[in-house]
């Protein structure tokens, strides 16, 4: 069984996270350049631009890239330091197998026989389907493409799903609900005309810091913001309106906000009659939503509500975003779709100036969600049930339907299926679900119980630990490649340095494995990214996520560009929906009724507090990469529990105490933050730690029916001072990782601070 | 030469936080590893808030009046530098002495860095990194005169220090009264508890 062959403490020892503070050579190196490589950040879904500096086949720093239409030689400080994860003593150099002494380093080619070994073993005792895969969306869209194809022609299983489904899969569900499509409406720059932008469940300033800069500018010329989030984040600091509400309550919110548009005849009648279906029943649906009511469900005042309404109802242009605080929940596909019915009602969409968008959260979200990575879909963002979606892919891939598997399971059910002994074996790339799926005490279960578990990274992820066979993948730097931000622009990934030691692309090792497993007739004319991206192309071809007239060199030539892009000839197109065209069949948008139900867990005599989580501006996800990051470790080295000073006067709780945190499902003990910044019913983790750190200790797999996306905005918990030395051993190193950082690093000294 | 018609505008309105500014610094060519940028929270109980602070660079620098080695500089274009290796004793009379509590001895190098506008990319046309890269424009370097008919806020270069006329070549923007400012969550809503 799947078990850590070593203690956490000797593992950590081997394999880290050690802190890389330092460009290679150290500060007082040579620092001119052999070359400078304009690419793009890995650290998040805006995928800024940005120059890295690259000398004898190392990275050793990096240049704005203030050519680059989106941020203009803007980074945060996840992109500023990106360049310390190359060069990093943490780096998988070898194909290793795990020992009862740990992990070794093997043979490539006897890690790949036992890898084909160990698939096939479990296919023939159990069948294809207990198989699994699990893969994610920081891979570009060629290495996306080919683990949706490989999943499907190489291992032959229907249960390949990917980690972004825990990201905004809900936001592409309501958005094809609504619109027939999955893609942000507008490029970014109509945010700056925006006479009103509307912020939900999206902390901007930390998850999506570029965009700050979007917002104030529209604001220079006179916009007003409204942000909704139960924490007062440092965008809603300032705000016209900031909106606390309770965790769970969004479209309480938006119903309401809907029902005085309605009210006060705030509606774009013919906007509404000529573009759209489904209004009355939505109007219905929210007919008893009052301001007392919504005001009740969401702890608002009557006023703010109607405050809000009125500056929605009454703008001219507006610009509507959201991310995952709305679609995290077990309703987060009705959220993102009440979210919709208010831009609907207003007409605000499609021409300058009047936009929408979900923030896509991952380095790839919008690309990685396209192209078949996904239990339920083909490229192209094509339907794997749909018989002439099939019908196309077969003839793309040169397969028969016989063998293009139907639709599997999602991520969480897949680590369910583990869990209850139906699937016995899984690759893993580019997802660590031991940080990232909730309830991790189950998902540590379920790993245990692998038959055979086999996984691609370049750092040894907290999951990985558990894998039989590792094989050792590269950076985003260290290959050539396209990502899609979530703006929708298709951008270019540009090899920087070659990859160390033994270690490989993903897509290398994923094509050599299927020429090992019999199926290479599919594969072997994949001999670069490119020549992957060129079957994309084809494969996309018709679907509503169109690459078809995308190329390398136009990507280049136009510093990216926007799907759909049907031909060659095609520009792009940087806003959708544009005369009110809409890309379902009727061409008309949809109003999806969304009567607010609570969340599935609430709280009670039992766990009376609200317990949400979520990012910091230091980090990236499970941390894999961001805590190996000396400078970004300091700044924020382990999780705390945020909680406003009146809770803590209730719980008898002061800042910096130790503070056990308890749900149904486990407990973490973390120190205190006492701010007046969040509601005070509610506390906030951050959680990019493994372990006895880990937020998703806490969290529960609740899905969304339509999704299938966990709640991680809401659980219900409660608060227990404690004694500090109940602190785990993990939060006392990882302090003392950080005040070392700090006093090698050339940090400011703490008598200046 | 620094143009002096390029300014830096320091906007604490739009500060959200993020160190980016103060992870720049360190990546500067001339910096190498070493932040002279502080960023503060002012009171995080009470809000999120931040303050990031880089040399202002005075017309008639206390930094280098209260030097006693004449290691600290002022360009002809208005900037301050760091201190000269040879001259600098690590006295922190420097730090000590500037009003707004910019110059840093490093313990280990002995001797005093400070913000120096990147002179290396500034004297170039380029902008200083932080406000390259500060991803709210917190931190701007831009020409003055466009600067005016950009924002809401005014800029000011003038300080009353004590008794003290400071006048400086960088400039705060002085926050608009009008914006709104959201404090504590459970005055906008009704929290429990």
């Amino acid at each position: 069984m799947a078990h850590p062959p070593q203690s956490p403490e000797r593992l950590r020892a081997q394999f880290g996270p050690h802190l890389n503070l330092a460009p290679p050579g150290g500060w007082d190196a040579p620092s001119r350049p052999d070359k400078v490589v304009a690419t793009h950040c890995c650290f998040c879904g805006q995928q800024c631009g940005i120059k890295l500096k690259v000398k004898d086949n190392a990275v050793i720093g990096f240049e704005p890239w203030e050519e680059f239409p989106f941020n203009q030689g803007k980074l945060c400080p996840k992109g500023v330091k990106r360049y310390l994860q190359g060069s990093h003593p943490d780096r998988l150099l070898h194909a290793m197998k795990r020992t009862e002494a740990g992990f070794v380093p093997m043979d490539w080619n006897e890690a790949m026989e036992r890898t084909v070994a160990g698939i096939q073993g479990i296919q023939e005792r159990y069948g294809k389907d207990a198989f699994a895969q699990l893969s994610g969306v920081s891979l570009s869209n060629e290495k996306s493409y080919l683990s949706g194809k490989f999943a499907r022609l190489a291992l032959g299983t229907r249960n390949l799903d990917y980690n972004g489904r825990l990201c905004m899969v809900s936001a592409g569900a309501g958005n094809k609900k609504a619109f027939g499509v999955d893609r942000a409406a507008n490029s970014w720059a109509d945010i700056l005309g925006a006479d009103v932008i509307w912020v939900t469940g999206a902390n901007v300033a930390e998850c999506a810091p570029i965009t700050t800069d979007y917002i104030w500018r529209a604001r220079d010329r006179g916009a007003k913001l409204i942000v909704v989030d139960p924490r007062i984040t440092p965008l809603a600091r300032t705000a016209d309106l900031a909106l606390p509400l309770k965790p769970g309550t969004d479209c309480a919110l938006t119903n309401g906000i809907l029902h005085l548009l309605d009210k006060w005849d705030l509606i774009d009648r013919d906007f509404v009659r000529e573009h759209t279906s489904g209004f009355d029943a939505t109007l219905e649906a929210a007919r008893n939503c009052t301001p007392e009511w919504t005001s009740g469900i969401t702890g608002l005042p009557v006023a703010a509500i109607e405050q809000a309404a009125r500056m929605w109802g009454e703008a001219k242009t507006s610009f509507l975003m959201h991310a995952r605080g709305i679609e995290h929940q077990s309703k987060g596909v009705e959220n993102v779709n009440s979210c919709i019915n208010m831009v609907l009602a207003t007409g605000r969409i499609g021409r300058p100036n009047c936009g929408y968008a979900t923030i896509t959260g991952q380095g790839n979200g919008q690309g990685g969600r396209e192209h078949g990575h996904k239990c339920d879909q083909l490229p192209g963002n094509r339907d794997i049930e749909n018989p002439e979606h099939r019908k196309y892919i077969c003839s793309v891939w040169g397969c028969e339907d016989a063998e293009l598997p139907g639709k599997g399971l999602s991520a969480q059910e897949i680590m369910n299926a583990i869990h209850q002994g139906e699937i016995k074996g899984l690759l893993c790339l580019c997802f660590n679900p031991l940080v990232s799926l909730p309830d991790s005490g189950f998902t540590r279960e379920a790993l245990d119980k692998l038959e055979f578990f086999v996984s691609f990274d370049f750092f040894l992820s907290e999951t990985a630990q558990h894998a039989d066979i590792v094989f050792p993948a590269a950076l985003q730097e260290e290959d050539e490649g396209t990502a899609t931000s979530a703006e929708g622009r298709v951008i270019r990934i540009r090899k920087a340095v070659d990859s160390p030691g033994e270690a490989r692309p993903d897509w290398e090792i994923m094509v050599e494995l299927a020429r090992r497993l019999g199926r290479g007739r599919f594969f072997d004319h994949f001999t670069s990214a490119k020549a992957i991206f060129q079957e994309l192309r084809a494969a996309s071809k018709g679907g509503t996520a169109d690459y078809a007239g995308i190329t390398y060199e136009k990507i280049e030539a136009n510093m990216g560009i926007f799907w759909p892009c049907p031909t060659e000839d095609h520009p792009g197109t940087p806003r959708l929906f544009e005369g009110g065209r809409f890309f379902h069949s009727d061409g008309r948008a949809r109003f999806i009724p969304t009567p607010w139900r609570p969340p599935m867990e609430v709280v009670d005599a039992d766990y009376p507090v609200w317990l949400t989580t979520g990012r910091v501006v230091f980090h990236y996800l499970s941390g894999s990469q961001t805590r190996r990051i000396g400078f970004l470790v300091e700044q924020c080295p382990h999780p705390y529990v945020e909680l406003h000073p009146r809770m803590a006067e209730h719980c008898g709780i002061r800042d910096g105490d130790a503070v056990e945190v308890a749900t149904r499902r486990g407990a973490l003990v973390l120190p205190a933050k006492v701010v007046g910044t969040i509601r005070p019913d509610t506390v906030f983790i951050p959680y990019h730690w493994p372990g006895p750190l880990s937020a998703n200790v806490l969290t529960a797999r609740h899905l969304d029916p339509v999704s299938k996306i966990p709640e991680f905005k809401v659980s219900a918990c409660r608060l227990t001072r404690v004694t500090p030395d109940r602190f785990p051993p993990e939060l006392l190193e990882l302090q003392r990782m950080a005040r070392e950082a700090s006093s090698l690093q050339g940090s400011i000294p703490d008598q200046v601070r | 030469m620094v143009s002096e018609e390029y300014g830096f505008f320091i906007d604490p309105q739009r500060c959200i936080g993020c160190r980016s500014c103060v992870a720049s610094c360190a990546e500067c060519g001339t910096h190498r590893g070493h932040s002279m940028i502080h960023l503060d929270e002012l009171d995080r109980l009470a809000s999120t808030q931040t303050g990031p602070t880089v040399c202002m660079h005075c017309e008639d620098p206390i930094c280098a009046m209260s030097c006693p080695a004449d290691a600290i500089k002022r360009s002809e274009d208005g900037v301050v530098h760091s201190s000269q290796k040879p001259r600098c004793i690590a006295c922190q009379n420097c730090q000590l002495s500037c009003p707004f509590g910019v110059p840093i001895v490093f313990p280990g190098l002995e001797q005093m860095l400070k913000c120096d506008l990147c002179y290396d990319r500034t004297s170039l046309g380029q902008r200083p990194m932080c406000a390259t890269v500060c991803p709210s424009q917190a931190l701007l370097f831009a020409p003055r005169h466009e600067v005016a008919g950009l924002r809401g806020n005014k800029p000011l270069r003038t300080f009353l220090i004590g008794t003290l006329v400071v006048k400086t070549r960088n400039a705060i923007m002085v926050p608009d009264p009008e914006t709104p400012l959201n404090l504590d969550a459970s005055l906008l809503c009704d929290g429990g508890f």
